[in-house]
């Protein structure tokens, strides 16, 4: 299940940076990189997890006393939760950002954008 | 062409890389230690049934604060680079077909609701799967639903930015208190723990995860606020 899971994730990632370098348009890098997201949390849950234990909140099927031994690891959960949210922020900078070099060159072609290239 | 096929083998040197780390990697049978320290003092120490929330909110409370702070920059910086040299004035002067009659009823009859649920998620935070992040997301997609029935509607920037900072200072605020009434900053303990898997418990969790609810939804909703109010090019 784990490996299930993690090579998803690596799949997600290589699938993200490709588009990230074969696309010329802004905005379907922008979609790329945000699979490639996808795909890096996926990577974390998966480091987390452990065979035949369940989700880490104590109720009725995993009481107090026996938690250490029927939860898996929270602390990935609770990286990946900062994660996605880090992430969404960034997509919309990335967003913003496009909006404005298109407004610089009436384009969203990359190789249009030359000015730092030697 | 070639450059297509630099891609390809890069993308080959990374995939070897991957199934190197795949190989080597064999799960862990049991917790390690700082999950297995946070299993079984989460109960007694911080009374929240969700460990994911007590680690967020209390035993990393201050990652947290940091995170909240970057999402804050993210949502400013989006307003400065959008709103520089934009017109004032209600749209562009441009005529938009109306909203179809599903879109218009769905989200007068959804938002309310929506905006119920994100309140529930994050109020529930420190019992159930979800929090103040997630509530906050929720929030945010009923401002999302009302922007995409009317385009050119115009979210109060000002009641998003009182909003924001009356949260952030209580969030900030609470933790100052857990300084003088408790352990240290951000300590959840000013409150009564109360008993395991009561609304009321937790100490000062849901009130923290409350105010960090409000604060994300805020947040995004200026993003997508700012957004929305780009001119056509």
């Amino acid at each position: 299940m784990a490996y299930i899971a993690m090579t998803t994730g690596f799949v997600l990632i290589l699938i993200g940076l490709y588009g990230a370098l074969t696309n010329r348009n802004i905005l379907r890098m922008i979609v790329a990189f945000t699979v490639a997201n996808t795909g890096v949390n996926l990577v974390m849950v998966a480091v987390g997890y452990l065979h035949g234990r369940t989700a880490p909140i104590l109720d009725a099927a995993v009481p107090v006393a026996e938690a250490a031994a029927r939860i898996i690891d929270p602390v990935p959960q609770a990286l990946v939760l900062t994660a996605i949210v880090i992430g969404v922020g960034v997509t919309a900078l990335m967003l913003a950002y496009a909006y404005k070099l298109y407004e610089s060159k009436r384009t969203l072609d990359i190789s249009a954008f030359k000015d730092l290239k030697w | 062409m070639i450059r297509r096929l630099f891609v390809v083998l890069l993308l080959f040197g990374l995939a070897a890389v991957f199934a190197g780390l795949m190989a080597s990697y064999s799960p862990d049978e049991t917790l390690n230690l700082s999950a297995r320290y946070y299993a079984e003092h989460t109960a007694q120490d911080i009374g929240a049934a969700n460990i994911v929330t007590a680690i967020i909110v209390t035993f990393r409370g201050l990652d947290t604060l940091g995170e909240v702070t970057v999402l804050f920059l993210t949502a400013a910086i989006v307003g400065l680079v959008l709103s520089h040299g934009r017109r004032e004035g209600r749209g562009s002067g441009r005529e938009l077909p109306p909203a179809g009659e599903l879109l218009t009823t769905g989200t007068r009859l959804l938002v309310p609701l929506i905006l119920l649920l994100g309140a529930y998620v994050f109020v529930n935070g420190h019992l159930t799967p979800g929090g103040g992040f997630q509530g906050g997301a929720i929030l945010a997609s009923a401002i999302l639903l009302l922007l995409l029935t009317d385009p050119l509607r115009r979210i109060s920037h000002r009641l998003i930015t009182a909003i924001e900072s009356t949260a952030g200072l209580v969030f900030v605020g609470i933790g100052l208190l857990g300084i003088f009434l408790a352990g240290g900053f951000l300590d959840n303990r000013i409150l009564p723990i109360g008993s395991l898997g009561e609304l009321f418990s937790a100490g000062a969790i849901p009130i923290i995860y409350s105010f960090i609810g409000l604060k994300v939804g805020a947040e995004f909703s200026s993003m997508l606020a700012h957004l929305s109010e780009t001119e056509d090019l």
